[in-house]
């Protein structure tokens, strides 16, 4: 095992570089939160900080592992692939912690106040239904879930493109005054939705590869 | 309002001088930690006519008349909403911290047999008060903060209202040069809030000039500012220029920007959901643990009345 990864860092030593970096990026907005807390960083609503990080820090990660086919299958970033799942794992790691904050920090499993909140508060519908769609995918993002669905693996991790908008709305319909940072989450999220079809897709890249061909000769 | 002879602060309090009652009260907050106070409901501190020096506030230690402890003068002053700022409730201090507020005028009229413009000068020679009340924001948090000001009522008396006016209007000073949050053109500003007559009356409405016993800071409504202690805190209009007496319930910066969600009453009442906010509970700042939201913020028994018969559903 050792020696296969030593073998890959010699032979690709910047992906590695790469994917050290992501995971790093992806881990330390959690090291940060753990400091400020510890340290009295945060303001005088401690856990509406812990709720608005660790659902900025989902959704950011989401959204990153959203961008990585993308990436690669337009703008020829081939790495981006090796992050996708980490990316995305990640992201749903922010999501679950942001929903145990909710239940069991937050309210402290008084399921009636939660279910109160359920019941009359949308943006919470959403995100909820954001949560429990990406369980499944969670779960069968292992090589041995892949092999094991085949083709359908990948339908099913299709189920991301619904599971991000959906966060996307939640934030949305939360905000109570200052809309830039949702809607600018929604322009993202439908610019690497759009990215995937087919015909764009495809048109794009040809059109980088005679940009590239056009440099080379 | 009648008030329960349990709550008249004892005579030899009530008649000592100026100085020796400070004293008392600073000793009551030390010593006893406020149990005097506490028994109060709501508590009613006996003002000193001269301003109490800052470097000493009486409240140290004091309790609202349920006994939650008093909020930290630096989580009032340091987590606002004052979008005439920013909607950024941590930087609501820094940004405001330039906000010049003297000279200042409030202008008061509209259906009335004397209008006037007041300075402040004029407002703090009005018999001042000091309060004890809780804070309940629509966003489900909340504080305990000890004002001091004049009671709206005694203001209004000044003027003396026609028999036509039925409601109070009160706005926020427009100029969005010492204002910036104003340039934001999504908001129809200035802010406007409005009372009916008899909220506005009740004697549990204040207009405060001050905060633990200093005079108000620009984040918190500098220089004078409404406290509505049962309704939720946007109807404590800040930094008030304007008050006018009408015969229409006046339409509020809130219910014109969001019909649905903020209605003209809007009492704190954890049976009317929010579609943001969980209404039936909130976390008061300084704790952890979420506690139920009181009917009408804990003060039903005084201002129930003012709703009988009106369904609160509908009222929001
Ligand atoms: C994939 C799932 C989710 C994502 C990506 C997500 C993301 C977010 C984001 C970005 C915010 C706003 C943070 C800010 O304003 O800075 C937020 C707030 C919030 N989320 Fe989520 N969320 C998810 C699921 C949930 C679930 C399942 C719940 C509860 C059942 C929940 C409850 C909340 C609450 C209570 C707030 C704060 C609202 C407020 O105080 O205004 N979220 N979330």
């Amino acid at each position: 095992m050792l020696a296969w990864t030593y073998a890959k860092i010699t032979k690709r030593p910047n992906l590695m570089v790469f994917r050290i970096f992501v995971h790093l990026a992806a881990v330390l907005p959690l090291a940060h939160l753990l400091w400020d807390t510890w340290r009295g960083n945060l303001t005088v609503n401690p856990l509406q900080d812990w709720t608005f990080r660790t659902g900025d820090w989902a959704l950011r990660l989401l959204v990153a592992s959203l961008a990585c086919t993308p990436l690669a299958s337009v703008f020829g970033f081939k790495q981006a692939i090796t992050v996708r799942r980490a990316l995305g794992l990640y992201g749903f790691g922010y999501a679950l912690l942001h929903f145990f904050i909710f239940v069991g920090v937050d309210y402290r499993f008084a399921f009636d106040l939660i279910w109160d909140d359920l019941a009359t508060k949308r943006y919470i519908l959403v995100g909820l239904a954001a949560l429990l769609i990406l369980i499944p995918l969670a779960i069968t993002s292992t090589r041995g879930w892949m092999k094991r669905l085949g083709r359908r693996w990948k339908t099913l991790h299709k189920l991301t493109y619904l599971a991000v908008p959906l966060a996307v709305i939640h934030y949305i319909w939360l905000v109570k005054a200052d809309l830039r940072d949702p809607l600018l989450y929604a322009s993202i999220v439908t610019l690497l939705l759009i990215l995937r079809l087919p015909v764009l897709r495809t048109q794009i890249s040809q059109f980088r590869q005679r940009l590239s061909g056009k440099f080379l000769h | 309002m009648k008030i329960p002879s349990s709550e008249i602060t004892p005579e030899h309090i009530y008649h000592a001088r100026p100085q020796s009652r400070r004293r008392f009260l600073q000793t009551a907050g030390l010593v006893a930690g406020g149990a005097l106070l506490s028994a109060c409901a709501p508590s009613y501190v006996e003002p000193s006519p001269t301003p109490i020096k800052p470097e000493k506030p009486v409240t140290a230690g004091q309790t609202d008349e349920l006994g939650d402890a008093i909020t930290g003068y630096d989580a009032i002053t340091n987590y606002n909403n004052f979008y005439e700022f920013t909607t950024d409730k941590q930087a609501v201090a820094r940004l405001s911290a330039g906000f010049v507020a003297e000279p200042w005028k409030v202008q008061v009229g509209g259906l009335v047999n004397n209008p006037k413009t007041f300075d402040l000068d004029e407002l703090r020679k009005i018999t001042p008060v000091e309060r004890i009340y809780r804070m309940r924001c629509v966003e489900a948090w909340s504080m305990v903060i000890p004002w001091s000001g004049l009671t709206l009522n005694r203001l209004l008396k000044l003027v003396d209202p026609k028999s036509e006016a039925k409601y109070v209007r009160f706005e926020t000073l427009l100029d969005p040069t010492r204002l910036p949050g104003q340039r934001d053109r999504s908001f129809p500003w200035p802010y406007v809030e409005g009372l009916r007559l008899d909220e506005a009356m009740h004697d549990l409405t204040i207009l405060a000039t001050g905060i633990y016993g200093k005079p108000l800071l620009p984040q918190n409504g500098a220089p004078i500012r409404l406290v509505v202690p049962w309704k939720y805190g946007f109807k404590s209009i800040k930094s008030i220029t304007k008050i006018e007496l009408v015969a229409d319930e006046p339409v509020s910066l809130w219910m014109k920007s969001g019909p649905s969600e903020y209605g003209f009453y809007s009492n704190v009442n954890p049976d009317v959901s929010h579609p943001r906010w969980s209404q039936s509970s909130e976390r008061r700042i300084g704790e952890v643990i979420r506690r139920r939201t009181l009917m009408f913020n804990g003060y039903a028994d005084q201002v129930a009345s003012l709703y009988a018969g009106m369904d609160l559903r509908k009222n929001y």
